[in-house]
C-alpha cells in the first residue's frame, strides 16, 4: 500500500462560469479503520484562492501551514494576494524542494484570477508536476471513480448553483466505490463576491 | 583570520554615519544620470565619459538590463554597481522560478535596497559608492525608483543623480509635465543632460535605455541614439 493511501481522502476541482468550487470528503483514517469523520481536506489561503490536499494527514496538515505562512509573507511584502496560478507555481516549487524526500500529498489549486475573476484549477503530483486543465481537477484514494465521474457530468459554463450539483453528485457518487474516502463531504463554492461552504450528508458505513 | 570584523559604519557623536556621506560623495563625483518617467513609459539617460581617447567606447556600458522589463543605470563607481546587478538579476531570476511571474520593479528595488542597506551595517565591507535609477514597466504601470548608497529608495516622477544633478534636477523640475509621453521624455533627457555637458554630445558619449508599454527595455544602439539626437537639433 502507497503512504499517500494511508488515510485516505479524496478531492475535486472543477471549473465554472466565473465560478470555482473544491469538494473533499470527511473521513479520516489509518488504513482501512475509520477513525474520525469531521476532517476537511480543502482550505481558503485568501477571498478568491483555495487550496485542496489528499494524502498523509500529518504531512498534509504541515504542508498546509507552509503554505499559510508563505502566503502571509507574501501578502505582507508585496501588500496585495497572490494570484492563483501564481500560488500554484508556489506550491509546485516548495514541492519540489523536496523532490527526494517528498511530502506525500497531492494538492489541488481553484481560485479567481485578476479583475475580471477568470477561473483557475491546477493540480500537481507529489513532487509538484503541475497539471492545468480547464475542466476538473481530482486527487486521491477516489481519483480513479471521480475521473469517471467529472467526464461523464462535467460541462462548460456552470453556474454555480449547477456547479454545486455536479461537483457534489461527482463526489458522493465516486466516494461510494472506495472503502476509503467517504462519511459525508463538504463543497466549497467560490464566486467574485463569496464564498459558500455545504456540507453534504452521506453514507455512514 | 578571525570569525568575524567589526563594521566600518559607526555613529560619529553628532549621530550621523560619515562613511554613508563619503560613500555619497563618489556618487557625486561620478557622471550624470538620468530618468523621467512618462505615461507611457521609463527614459533613463546618462553621460559616457571616455577618460582616454584611446578606449575602445564600444566596451563601456553603464545602462544595463536587470529582467526582461527592468533596468537601471548608476553613478559612482562601475565596479561596485556590477555587484548590485549581479545581485539583482540573481533576485529578478529567483522570484521567476517561485511565482512563473515577473518581479515587480517595487519588490526588485526593495530587494536591492537591502542588499544596499546590509553593505551599511556589515562587518569587513564598506558601503556602495553608487546611487541607482531603477526603471521598469510591470501590472502596474510604468515605474522610476531611486536607490541610495544608505538603502533608502524613492519612487520619483524624474530624477538625476551624479556630478550635475542639482542643475539637471531644477532643469527637470521645470521642464516636466504629468502628461508628457515617451518619446517627448527622451528628448527632455538629451535636453537635460546637454545642459551641463562638458563638450560636444555624441551617440558616443552618452546611453540611453527606454521601456515602454510593451514591457521590454531596451539599450538604444548608437545610430538609434544618433537619430534622437538629430530630433533635438
Amino acid at each position: 500500500m502507497s503512504i499517500l493511501e494511508y488515510n485516505g481522502g479524496a478531492v475535486v476541482a472543477m471549473l465554472g462560469k466565473n465560478c470555482v468550487a473544491v469538494a473533499s470528503d470527511l473521513r479520516y483514517g489509518i488504513k482501512n479503520t475509520t477513525v474520525g469523520c469531521q476532517m476537511r481536506k480543502a482550505y481558503p489561503i485568501h477571498q478568491k484562492c483555495l487550496l485542496g490536499m489528499a494524502g498523509l494527514a500529518t504531512d498534509v496538515q504541515t504542508f498546509l501551514e507552509k503554505m499559510k505562512f508563505r502566503v502571509n509573507m507574501y501578502k505582507l511584502r508585496e501588500d496585495r494576494d497572490i494570484k492563483p496560478s501564481s500560488f500554484g507555481n508556489m506550491v509546485s516549487s516548495a514541492l519540489y524542494e523536496n523532490r527526494f524526500g517528498p511530502m506525500f500529498l497531492e494538492p489541488v489549486i481553484a481560485g479567481l484570477e485578476g479583475d475580471d475573476n477568470t477561473p483557475f484549477i491546477s493540480s500537481t503530483d507529489l513532487i509538484g508536476a503541475q497539471c492545468f486543465t480547464d475542466n476538473f481537477v481530482v486527487v486521491g484514494t477516489a481519483s480513479e471513480a471521480l475521473y469517471g465521474m467529472c467526464e461523464s457530468l462535467w460541462k462548460p459554463e456552470m453556474e454555480p448553483e449547477d456547479l454545486f450539483e455536479v461537483i457534489s453528485q461527482c463526489l458522493m457518487a465516486s466516494v461510494d466505490r472506495d472503502c476509503n474516502s467517504g462519511w459525508g463531504g463538504i463543497v466549497y463554492i467560490l464566486t467574485p463576491d463569496k464564498l459558500i461552504t455545504k456540507e453534504l450528508k452521506g453514507r455512514q458505513d | 583570520m578571525s570569525e568575524y570584523s567589526f563594521s566600518l559604519t559607526t555613529f560619529s557623536p553628532s549621530g550621523k554615519l560619515v562613511q554613508i556621506e563619503y560613500a555619497l560623495n563618489a556618487v557625486q563625483a561620478g557622471s550624470t544620470s538620468l530618468a523621467i518617467k512618462a505615461t507611457n513609459g521609463v527614459v533613463i539617460a546618462t553621460e559616457k565619459k571616455q577618460p582616454s581617447p584611446l578606449i575602445d567606447h564600444t566596451s563601456l556600458q553603464k545602462v544595463t538590463i536587470l529582467t526582461d522589463h527592468i533596468g537601471m543605470v548608476y553613478s559612482g563607481m562601475g565596479p561596485d554597481a556590477r555587484v548590485l546587478v549581479k545581485k539583482g538579476r540573481k533576485q529578478a531570476e529567483q522570484y521567476f522560478r517561485v511565482y512563473k511571474e515577473r518581479i515587480p520593479v517595487s519588490q526588485l528595488v526593495r530587494e536591492m535596497a537591502g542588499v544596499m542597506q546590509e553593505y551599511t551595517q556589515s562587518g569587513g565591507v564598506r558601503p556602495f559608492g553608487v546611487s541607482l535609477l531603477i526603471a521598469g514597466y510591470d501590472e502596474s504601470g510604468p515605474h522610476l525608483y531611486q536607490v541610495d548608497p544608505s538603502g533608502s529608495y524613492w519612487a520619483w516622477k524624474a530624477s538625476a543623480i551624479g556630478k550635475n544633478m542639482i542643475n539637471a534636477n531644477t532643469f527637470l523640475e521645470k521642464r516636466y509635465t504629468k502628461e508628457i509621453e515617451l518619446e517627448d521624455a527622451i528628448h527632455t533627457a538629451i535636453l537635460t543632460l546637454k545642459e551641463g555637458f562638458d563638450g560636444q554630445i555624441t551617440e558616443d558619449n552618452i546611453e540611453l535605455g527606454i521601456i515602454g508599454n510593451d514591457h521590454s527595455f531596451k539599450i538604444l544602439t548608437p545610430s538609434q541614439v544618433k537619430d534622437y539626437l538629430d530630433e533635438v537639433e
